[in-house]
């Protein structure tokens, strides 16, 4: 299911990437997110997927990335999982098939591109964003190095440069932002022979995910991942084995990353407005305590030297 | 001058952003006020 | 007498000067590794292990230092409980010492040290936990350099400052509040592979040292965390390897600190109340690292797992010795453990 080049221009016109972005008169009010209108999303259909390892190289090719160890065209790397690193954006790994012994299942992992990425909120310095067109981008020049996006992101996705001594960063798949800006489509969904990578409007991807499932539904698991994942990502998974089988989590629910630090952060305004007010109260009555005490004690001296009394009774502490 | 947030993230940061300056101008504000109320207590 | 104890007095300090000397020189080469060689030249941190020790020790300073200063300045200031007065600037001093050192570590930690003002001046993060908790920090820091001020001036023979204590308490219970939260931001993302992590308030709850208060926290902490587990229903985790630990944390650094505590409280036996505290303290370390050890990798292949390098263990003891060094140099030479002669009864 890929696209006419043609098509897809139109879709970047239609995005407003290169123009002003078009305001929906409802948008502004409403406490609803449904993200960037018309960003882009990349379907990934494992059922076609045969792990030829062509994006890997693709994503190494356009990312000017070193070249590895062993040569894409080398499918013995399969045998072991792997994870994303400073040198591959993405890696494919194989998963044996339950249903269907013999008959691997290869799975494509990189930056998902969460709508609402807990990457993004999890940065003090917003190295990181959410673009119109759907990729998470990062900002090398503001990132202080902290690496709590890599404790944030719940796929373990970002990696971090730990040989750089004074300019270490963080590396992730950027969804070919820098190409799709250009009209020109991410590397690896150029590259991939057997069309398992679509891309498009993420809606648009939705519908053909689930026209796949009406049409062929002995062959696909029904469910979109990343449809609602995290609060929905804007890379989507279909598959034929549950995706627990692939290694993909499924325990992550669907409320999106920002929402789960909100209440630690709303507890803030609440603690700076109460504490000072309880806090000033206590030392206010503390004061008065001592300062009644300090009078009882000066009229205790008085009336004791009325008394003819030439000690007075001072228990002074020591400090 | 409406922004306009088609994320919850854009929208939590603007919304913090506003909430942190409300927090250093209370703080700043407390305490200008507690002088104010306390100051002519002072023996 | 006097001359003897003087004498042994003097060959203590310089077997400590030869071991501060050992570890300064160590960890000056160290730093000279991290900041040519990056962090892969002296951590064992990896893609799946961002953070390892040097971050639990921060947050374990952090607690520890934030509730000691706001426990006794609240007990001084607020509560008038003026018998503590000579307590106030040690427990100050350590407070701001110990967070400048925290500090001090954060650097060796982030890739690029000289942007951690960026969070501050340059683009704010204001969704994120981590920003709220460095504001925090800042801010403590600030006011425990003020608050400490007056012990420097009084060195230098200038006029006393004014002290300022209620923003000291204040700042310190944000502060210590807000490690808190993070803490349980952090674990609140491994909840699925571990057991109930929410209550963390332990920490202030230890570090509070009045036996009698510490032994009754420690016995509702318990409850609090049997209850979780009930609650949550986790208990066949009790099975597996991380809940034999958590096990021994719980009886062993829980229940029996407890116990102790009030013994030593009913026998009034001081004795037993320190060693008490000695083991509840060793129990907050033991489950900071236990978080950050265990239960971090929890999901991790084997091969993945971390333990951390001795370069790493040796920058955390090289920072902690220029504590020591500093708090000696600091408390020989400034009005820390007395009060100044010339400003006695400014209090
Ligand atoms: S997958 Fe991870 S790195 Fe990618 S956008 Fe989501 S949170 Fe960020
Ligand atoms: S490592 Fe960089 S991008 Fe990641 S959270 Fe820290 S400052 Fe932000
Ligand atoms: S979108 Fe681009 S950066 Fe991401 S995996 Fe594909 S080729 Fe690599």
């Amino acid at each position: 299911m890929s696209i006419s080049r043609r098509k897809f221009l139109g879709w970047v016109g239609a995005a407003g990437l290169s123009t002003t972005i078009g305001k929906p008169a409802a948008a502004a009010t409403n406490q609803e997110f449904a993200g960037y209108p018309d960003s882009f999303a990349i379907l990934h259909d494992t059922t076609l997927c045969v792990g030829c390892r062509s994006c890997e190289a693709a994503c190494n090719k356009v990312n000017d990335l070193p070249q590895p160890d062993q040569p894409f065209t080398d499918l013995s790397v399969l045998e072991t999982p792997r994870r994303t690193t400073t040198k591959a954006f993405t890696v494919v790994n194989k998963h044996d098939s339950l249903k269907k012994p013999g008959h691997p299942v290869f799975y494509k992992k990189q930056c998902n591109h969460c709508l609402e990425p807990a990457c993004a909120s999890a940065c003090f310095v917003r190295a990181f964003s959410k673009t119109k067109t759907g990729a998470v981008v990062y900002d090398a020049s503001v990132c202080v190095g902290c690496r709590y996006c890599m404790i944030a992101c719940p796929f373990e996705i970002p990696t971090y440069e730990y040989d750089q001594a004074l300019t270490p960063r963080i590396r992730k798949c950027t969804m070919c932002h820098p190409r799709v800006i250009e009209g020109q489509l991410p590397g690896c969904v150029e590259a991939c022979p057997m069309e398992a990578l679509s891309f498009g409007k993420r809606e648009d991807m939705i519908k053909i995910a689930r026209e796949r499932f009406r049409k062929y539904p002995d062959r696909y698991v029904d469910h979109i991942y990343g449809e609602h994942e995290m609060g929905g990502t804007s890379w989507l998974y279909v598959s034929g084995t549950p995706f627990k089988e692939l290694g993909m989590r499924e325990d992550l629910g669907t409320t999106p990353a920002p929402e789960l630090t909100a209440g630690a952060l709303s507890s803030v305004p609440i603690i700076v407005g109460l504490w000072p007010v309880l806090l000033a109260g206590i030392y206010a009555v503390s004061k008065r305590k001592e300062k009644i005490a300090q009078t009882e004690q000066e009229q205790a001296a008085a009336s004791a030297l009325d008394a003819d009394r030439s000690e007075p009774s001072q228990p002074e502490e020591e400090s | 001058m409406d922004p306009i947030f088609y994320t919850l993230q854009d929208f939590m940061t603007h919304t913090e952003s506003v909430t942190y300056l409300l927090v250093i101008a209370t703080l700043i504000g407390m305490t200008v006020f507690w002088w104010f109320l306390t100051g002519k207590d002072k023996d | 007498m006097a001359q003897v104890t003087t004498g042994e007095r003097k060959s203590i300090f310089s077997l400590f000067n030869f071991i501060a000397l050992i570890v300064l020189g160590v960890g000056v080469y160290l730093t000279y590794l991290r900041f040519t060689g990056g962090l892969a030249s002296v951590t064992n941190l990896s893609d799946y292990n961002p953070w390892g020790i040097w971050i639990s020790f921060d947050l374990l300073c952090g607690v520890a230092l934030a509730a000691g200063g706001y426990v006794t300045s609240s007990a001084v200031y607020l509560f008038g409980m003026k018998q503590y007065h000579s307590a106030v600037r040690p427990a100050i001093l350590t407070g701001f010492l110990g967070y400048a050192l925290v500090f001090l570590a954060i650097n060796y930690d982030v890739g690029r040290p000289w942007r951690l003002p960026y969070p501050l001046v340059v683009q704010q993060g204001t969704t994120s936990v981590l920003f709220e908790v460095g504001l925090c920090v800042a801010t403590y820091l600030t006011v425990l350099f003020i608050e400490f001020s007056p012990a420097a001036m009084e060195w230098l023979g200038l006029k006393r400052a004014r002290n300022i204590p209620i923003y000291f308490f204040v700042t310190s219970i944000v502060a210590g509040l807000s490690m808190v939260i993070f803490e349980s931001t952090l674990s609140h993302r491994f909840f699925a592979y571990k057991m109930d992590e929410t209550h963390l308030k332990e920490a202030s709850g230890v570090t509070l040292g009045f036996g009698k208060a510490a032994s009754y926290v420690l016995a509702g902490y318990f409850a609090i965390k049997v209850l979780g587990i009930s609650a949550e229903n986790h208990w066949h985790y009790l099975k597996t390897g991380y809940g034999t630990w958590y096990l021994v944390e719980l009886l062993g650094f829980v229940a029996l600190p407890s116990l102790l505590y009030a013994f030593g409280v009913r026998t009034k036996s001081l004795t037993l109340i320190k060693f008490t505290s000695v083991l509840a303290i060793l129990g907050v370390i033991l489950n900071r690292f236990n978080i950050s050890l265990v239960a971090f990798n929890w999901q991790l292949p084997a091969g993945e797992r971390y333990f951390p390098h001795w370069m790493e263990i040796g920058i955390s003891v090289f920072i902690v010795m220029i504590g020591l060094l500093l708090y000696r140099f600091i408390a020989t030479r400034m009005p820390i453990l007395y009060e100044h002669p010339d400003y006695k009864d400014a209090h």
